[in-house]
């Protein structure tokens, strides 16, 4: 019990005597926490709003498609081969089989693709889209999906063109029978010449206009067919029945279920960036808690002496180190829970393509264990090696600072006599702390990486072959992916500043020298930054593959563009131009400090 | 300003706090140095001498008084100027000698020649030459970890020769030493005495500054004494006495 007082009075004194440490560590941990939360909260999130949207619509429990095209089925499609299903064993109710077409729409200046879906004008029993506004189809009138009305700005009124006919729009629906835009064709999609540019969104006509639009574009006309299960749970069971069937002119079955997930990948993709984006910031968390807790050790060492002179065992100061960080990171581990959980919901909308609201952000026990995990995770990891350093020190020693020798790496000094004064010192400087190389070059790495896959969304978006008008997928994706690079930017700054501080601090005897024997000020100075341009710039070039990598997952599938070579030099200059002039803050501050002053105090 | 003068400093100050916190480190020093004299300035503890030496290397910037280095004036130099006046004009030895754990004894001397901008064939070549005369050749690739304080003190002694400075400035050159060490250290400060170089050695060391030209004795951040090596006082021993007392 006394041994427990003990550490808890000296981990508590210690917080309190170096609060700004305190803060950094928690704020470090915390950005990653919350990122991770957020990521967690958004698993599910469109489940409600999908099955609210599937009851308000008597959505389908399977739609079939029956789409011309391709080697084995080039002719116009026979509808009534759909109408076999009506009467299939579990069958319970069915609509269509509709028309449905693919035009060119234009609107309020902007072109995209749409798929166009002949329906009655009489309400139909299965899969009735259920209106936002405005009023249902009607001849010349047409419904615009809430998704793709949006994206193109459209309201009740306005007119757009559907390949050359031109049509008012009536009214704005959703449905849960086929994907949000831009996830239209996940049904199936037949759109020759330059409509295959494009991912369609959703429009619906009365039949015949549809048929009207299919004739005057000379566009094909597919079927789609809606039925409802007496057993909703089976329809994935049904549809894979029936797909088994690989002859080409089998119509092709697709379960809500499929559909709600094809629904929900917007909010997958944010998912996937936020935890990839937590892992990242979980890793720049590590590297600043090494970097604090490295300097700290390094300014803690008299005192680690002191513990043991007084009694301290080995085991006790450990503890202390480590209880000091977990504490911190408990506390961190929370602000980022709650922080997740009270931003979730910006993030969780169900967008204009679904009714109903998410729900509370459903954060359960595993979740909150991952949170934690991680955050003590990146305490330990990172406070486990100066700890036991800490512990194993002699109290001799301890208590007379002494500092860890530095490494010695005999072709850098021969290779850096050749070069400038500045260069000299700043290749000789750096490889004084490999480790500390290692975490500034890996801390730069990732927030590059950060920032080239918010380049890579740039310049898919710009990139032809994947139109689709103020995509909300790329707007939400593109959106999230920013704010994780600034949550990114934000933490490689501190650990920038923290790195470059250590740094100072460690060559602060050796740049006094380097002053007494004749080095410049300045020569010094730029000596400090170019050791920390080495590792900069190493990161920023490890973060282009990163950054690629990075987007290219979150995205699973579809094609990357490359962002352009000036992008990424623009990105590799700019971030050691940003690492470099951080390191000046520094740099002059121990340059105004004369020279014998550094001196005496190291001897001191 | 006589051309015999090297280093010449007139009502040169350094005070460090304000009101009564006030410390005046040095108080008023008036000093000419020679070329090519020896110069040893002692005194207790905490009375300004090592504060003294750093202001005639341009270490530390002086509160006031004037300052020269070889007729130029150095209490007014940038701090780029200043530094380029330790690359070439000064050579220091310090107490904890300062030296480079990470290079080896022949790097940490030619580190100044570096510096200063020479070949690092030259350099080299200067460091091995160095070494020789202080009689460490065969020491020259050892680390200063591998050496022992004597060792270590006259690698500090070649380096702070490595650019030929025109007054090598020594703080407690023997402090951290043996006797035996500190005795290989003076006949090297001798032997630098003997060919012509300009000295000023801040020291405890009795025996250092009997190999001196001149003594000076400090309290309180003044000159309280001058001896010759003659055996001349030029100063007030009385007064030195009182304080002292």
């Amino acid at each position: 019990m006394g041994k427990l007082l003990l550490v808890w009075r000296l981990t508590t004194k210690d917080l309190r005597h170096r609060p700004g440490e305190a803060v950094l560590l928690l704020l470090a941990i915390a950005t990653a926490a919350t990122a991770l939360t957020l990521g967690m909260a958004l698993h599910g999130a469109t489940n409600n709003p999908y099955a609210a949207t599937r009851a308000a619509t008597n959505g389908p429990d399977v739609v079939v498609t029956e789409i011309p095209g391709g080697p084995g089925n080039p002719g116009p499609v026979n509808a009534a081969a759909l109408t076999r299903l009506d009467h299939a064993p579990g069958v319970v109710a069915h609509s269509g089989p509709y028309p449905v077409t693919w035009a060119l729409v234009r609107a309020r200046g902007l072109t995209a693709g749409a798929e166009i879906d002949g329906r009655s004008s009489a309400p139909s029993s299965v899969d009735q889209p259920k209106l936002t506004s405005g009023s249902w189809v009607r001849p010349g009138g047409a419904v615009v999906e809430g998704g793709f009305a949006r994206a193109l700005g459209l309201a009740i009124g306005d007119r757009i063109t559907l390949g050359r006919v031109s049509f008012r729009v009536v009214g704005i629906a959703v449905t849960a029978a086929i994907p949000n835009y831009p996830g239209v064709c996940f049904l199936g999609c037949e759109m020759p010449g330059s409509l295959g540019n494009y991912n369609p969104g959703l429009i619906w006509l009365t039949q015949t206009d549809a048929e009207r639009v299919a004739a005057l574009s000379a566009e094909p006309v597919a079927y789609f067919a809606d039925l409802k299960l007496s057993d909703p749970a089976q329809a994935n069971n049904f549809a894979n029945a029936y797909d088994a069937n690989t002859s080409p002119r089998a119509p092709f079955l697709l379960s809500w279920q499929s559909i709600r997930n094809e629904d929900a990948t917007t909010i997958s993709n944010d998912q996937l960036v936020l935890i990839t984006g937590s892992w990242l910031l979980g890793l720049l968390a590590l590297a600043s808690v090494a970097v604090l807790v490295g300097g700290r050790m390094a300014g803690q060492t008299r005192r680690v002496g002191l513990v043991k002179a007084v009694g301290g065992t080995p085991g006790l100061v450990a503890t202390v180190f480590l209880f000091e960080h977990v504490l911190l990171a408990l506390c961190a581990a929370g602000a980022g829970l709650l922080a997740g959980w009270l931003t979730a919901p910006l993030l969780t909308g169900p967008g204009a393509g679904l009714v109903g609201a998410p729900g509370p952000p459903p954060l359960g026990t595993s979740a909150i264990g991952l949170v934690t995990a991680m955050a003590l995770g990146v305490a330990v990891i990172a406070t486990f090696v100066p700890a036991i350093r800490a512990a194993r020190i002699s109290t001799v020693s301890a208590l007379g600072d002494a500092v860890r020798t530095p490494r010695r790496r005999a072709w850098v000094v021969a290779f850096s006599a050749r070069l400038p004064v500045p260069l000299l010192l700043g290749l000789r400087l750096a490889a004084r702390r490999p480790r500390r190389l290692v975490l500034s070059a890996l801390s730069v790495a990732i927030t590059a990486s950060g920032i080239v896959a918010v380049l890579a969304v740039h310049a898919t978006d710009a990139s032809p072959g994947f139109l689709a008008p103020n995509n909300p997928q790329n707007l939400q994706l593109d959106q999230v992916t920013s704010v994780i690079s600034a949550m990114l930017i934000i933490l490689a700054v501190v650990n920038a500043i923290l790195i470059a501080w250590a740094m100072a601090l460690d060559a602060r005897h050796s740049s006094a020298l380097a002053r007494a024997l004749g080095a410049t000020p300045r020569q010094v100075g730029t000596a400090l930054s170019v050791a920390q341009i080495f590792p900069a710039l190493a990161g920023a070039l490890l973060g282009i593959p990163g950054g690629i990598g990075l987007y290219d997952a979150a995205k699973h599938g579809g094609s990357t563009a490359v962002p352009p070579v000036s992008w990424l030099g623009a990105m590799v200059l700019g971030t050691v131009l940003v690492v470099a002039v951080l390191t000046v803050i520094p740099a002059r501050i121990g340059a105004r400090r004369p020279v014998a002053e550094i001196l005496q105090a190291e001897t001191a | 300003m006589d051309a015999l003068i090297l280093v010449r400093a007139r009502g040169l100050r350094k005070e460090y706090g304000k009101g009564e916190g006030l410390v005046r480190a040095v108080h008023g020093v008036d000093l000419d140095v020679a070329a090519g004299e020896t110069l040893a300035v002692m005194g207790p503890s905490g009375c300004g001498k090592s504060t003294l030496l750093h202001l005639l290397g341009g270490l530390d910037r002086p509160s006031g008084g004037e300052l020269w280095l070889n007729g130029r004036r150095t209490d007014q130099m940038g701090e780029r100027a200043l530094a380029r006046m330790r690359r070439s004009d000064v050579g220091f030895v310090f107490q904890a000698f300062h030296l480079m754990d990470e290079l080896t004894a022949k790097e940490n001397v030619e580190l100044p020649a570096l510096l200063a901008g020479r070949p690092p064939r030259q350099a080299r070549r200067r460091a091995i030459e160095l070494l020789g005369q202080v009689g460490l050749a065969e020491r020259a690739d050892h680390l200063p970890s591998a050496l022992s304080g004597g060792q270590r003190q006259r690698v500090a002694i070649a380096r702070a020769l490595a650019n030929e400075p025109l007054v090598v400035l020594a703080d407690e050159p023997t402090g951290n030493l043996d006797s035996a060490a500190a005795l290989d250290v003076l006949r090297l400060f001798e032997v630098l005495h003997l060919s012509g170089m300009t000295l000023v050695i801040v020291t405890h060391d009795n025996r250092v500054a009997s190999a001196a030209d001149r003594v000076i004795s400090m309290r309180d951040g003044a000159f309280v004494d001058e001896l010759l090596t003659s055996g001349t006082t030029t100063g007030n021993l009385a007064d030195f006495a009182r304080i002292g007392g």
